[in-house]
């Protein structure tokens, strides 16, 4: 029933190695079942969607690649390292928070609601990682921090509080400050949900433009197109399983299973 | 209108009508300009308020000594009992069950206690043990368990000289403010959005780190109201420490009334003396709150004196209009 399995013959542009591992994943809270055996790799490189009724699981699973949720069963990897766990001699041991930490400043992840320190500017938002956790050195982490703010088309707007500045600019200094830490995968938490419809545009340019450098990303969204055209796979969750995953283009255009049929039929 | 591009349509007319009338704030206004005036009045004909020799005790000695020690014990108190507060608050808010059951019995126990019952407690704590040692717990015990005499401690100190006076005073108030400013950082802290903490945390940040850079600083918008109030309180319940004899500013003052045996002026001193603190922590409060405003307004309020010079350019010119921003803009 599911279709797990990742057909061959996709436009994967970088190595066949695996990114990030997700086996047989379940997650409950209380007595609600939120991931229900959800298996999926992406590899280096990979940009992934998520598509899917709200409920089905897909941002729980998101929070779940960086620890910010933990699993009940299964195991989840990044770059070939177990996230969360240490495994000695076939046991697992909690990791200690440091070593979470550590894990998580190669994993940058964007949030629905932007999550901007409010009382930093945009600049100082930037900074505040690299100085902070990777003690880079002030001036360095200015010059990175400005050439980020360039990046996303943001210059002008330095000096400004996250209050001062429109979703669409908060969002793309939000992309900005994860990328200050630079990672190997990005996790985007429907990025442009909470946004007018005028300014998705924007911030979709920037994913875009990160997905074109090669970056590997896992992206829950709604944007269909953007799923379509940037997304390299798409999986379709629903009730907690990934009900099809395959190629983009042909998910989104063509799907095969009947409940994302539906799905799609009422997106569009 | 929108067919003509190359000329602007006149601004309309402005309305002129007749404004609505207040009689009822004309009669207010009057009733309390008469209280204000009977109040006056009463201040300059009363002889009993002696202003000259309360204007000579004011700056006498004693005064400025109990003036001082209030302010000290304010001061310390607070910045004693803020910090211990803080320790609490975030003890209380540990996944450690014993750890914030710890913080929890220590407010509940400490709310629950009047602070005159706990400053008349820690005046007398030299009575429970003549001696305060620092050392190894059970020392004597465990030493004895060993099959040998003697102790491990290194720091004795006189119970019944440290816990007087000032010390015992100040003891009490720190541990009482603390069970208080507890409560108030607990509820600074369960303000943030729990988005800032995932956000920093996907970062990479450390609790602790999370807790000093992005949590506290914006829990002080919350938490200094309330302290500013605190403060302000202290500064009163200080002269509570009276009773166990700290010649703070109401204490001085009594004393001086039975040297003199003329009340009210010694009470009126006692009482500016009161205001001319109260304004000034209100002052220092009013800028701590604007720092902590950073981020939180679009701009941040003006200062008076800003608000002064801003009132100033205004009368001067009249064409200039103000943008909240605080760039000067000529009005069309």
């Amino acid at each position: 029933m599911t279709e797990d399995k990742v057909p061959d013959g996709f436009s994967i542009r970088s190595a066949d190695r695996p990114a990030v591992e997700i086996e047989e994943v379940y997650k409950s809270f209380g007595r609600v079942d939120v991931l229900q055996g959800v298996s999926m790799t992406v590899r280096e490189g990979e940009v992934a969607c998520l598509i899917g009724p709200s409920g089905s699981g897909k941002s729980t699973l998101l929070r779940c690649v960086n620890h910010l949720e933990k699993i009940d069963a299964g195991r989840i990897s990044v770059n070939g390292r177990l996230v969360g766990y240490h495994e000695r001699n076939y046991r697992l041991h909690e990791m200690h928070d440091r070593d979470v930490a550590r894990q998580r400043r190669s994993i940058g992840m964007v949030f629905q609601r932007f999550n901007l320190f409010p009382h930093k500017t945009a600049l100082e938002n930037i900074m505040e990682a690299p100085v902070q956790v990777l003690g880079t050195n002030r001036a360095q982490a200015l010059g990175e921090a400005k050439a980020l703010l360039a990046q996303v088309g943001l210059s002008d707007k330095a000096g400004n509080y996250p209050s001062q500045l429109s979703g669409g600019q908060q969002q793309r200094v939000a992309i900005a400050r994860a990328l200050a830490m630079k990672p190997s995968l990005m996790l985007f938490d429907e990025p442009t949900s909470a946004l007018d419809p005028e300014l998705v545009g924007d911030v979709l340019a920037v994913m875009r433009t990160l997905a074109e450098s090669g970056m590997t990303m896992i992206v829950v969204t709604h944007e269909m197109a953007f799923a379509r055209d940037v997304g390299d796979t798409v999986a379709f969750m629903d009730g907690g399983v990934i009900v099809e995953h395959g190629d983009a283009r042909q998910v989104i255009t063509d799907p095969q299973h009947a409940r994302t049929q539906a799905f799609l039929a009422k997106v569009r | 209108m929108a067919a003509d591009t190359t000329t602007r349509p006149a601004p309309p007319e402005q309305i002129k009508a007749v404004p609505v009338r207040h009689p009822g704030r004309w009669i207010a206004a009057v009733v309390i300009g008469v209280l204000v005036l009977m109040f006056v009045h009463m201040l300059v004909t009363n002889p009993v308020f002696q202003w000259k020799f309360m204007v000579d005790n004011m700056f006498s000695a004693p005064v400025l000594r109990g003036a001082r020690t209030t302010l000290v014990m304010t001061v310390l108190a607070m910045l004693l009992g803020v910090l211990l507060g803080i320790i609490v608050a975030i003890m209380r808010l540990s996944p450690n069950p014993i750890v914030s059951g710890a913080a929890w019995a220590y407010v509940w126990f400490f709310r629950a206690i009047p602070r005159i019952v706990l400053l008349f407690f820690c005046a007398n704590l030299g009575a429970l043990y003549g001696t305060y040692d620092l050392g190894f717990p059970f020392d004597q015990q465990i030493m004895g368990w060993l099959g040998l005499s003697g102790d491990l401690r290194f720091l004795g100190l006189n119970g019944n000289q440290i816990f007087k006076g000032f010390t015992a005073g100040l003891l009490g108030l720190v541990l009482s403010e603390g069970a208080y400013m507890a409560e108030i950082v607990r509820a600074g802290i369960q303000s943030v959005d729990p988005g800032q903490t995932e956000a920093a945390s996907a970062l990479g940040m450390s609790r602790a780190k999370t807790m000093r850079r992005i949590v506290l600083p914006q829990a002080m918008r919350v938490i200094i109201p309330p302290t500013g109030n605190e403060t302000i309180s202290m500064l009163k319940t200080s002269s509570l420490a009276s009773v166990i004899g700290v010649v703070e500013l109401t204490d001085a003052s009594e004393a001086a009334i039975h040297l003199y045996f003329k009340a009210i002026p010694f009470y009126v001193v006692a009482s500016l003396w009161y205001l001319f603190f109260t304004t000034v922590l209100s002052i220092g409060q009013y800028y701590i709150e604007r720092h902590y405003a950073r981020g939180s307004t679009r701009n941040l309020p003006p200062t008076p004196f800003q608000k002064l010079m801003r009132m100033n350019l205004s009368f001067r010119r009249r064409s200039y209009t103000y943008t909240p921003a605080g760039t000067q803009e000529e009005r069309p």
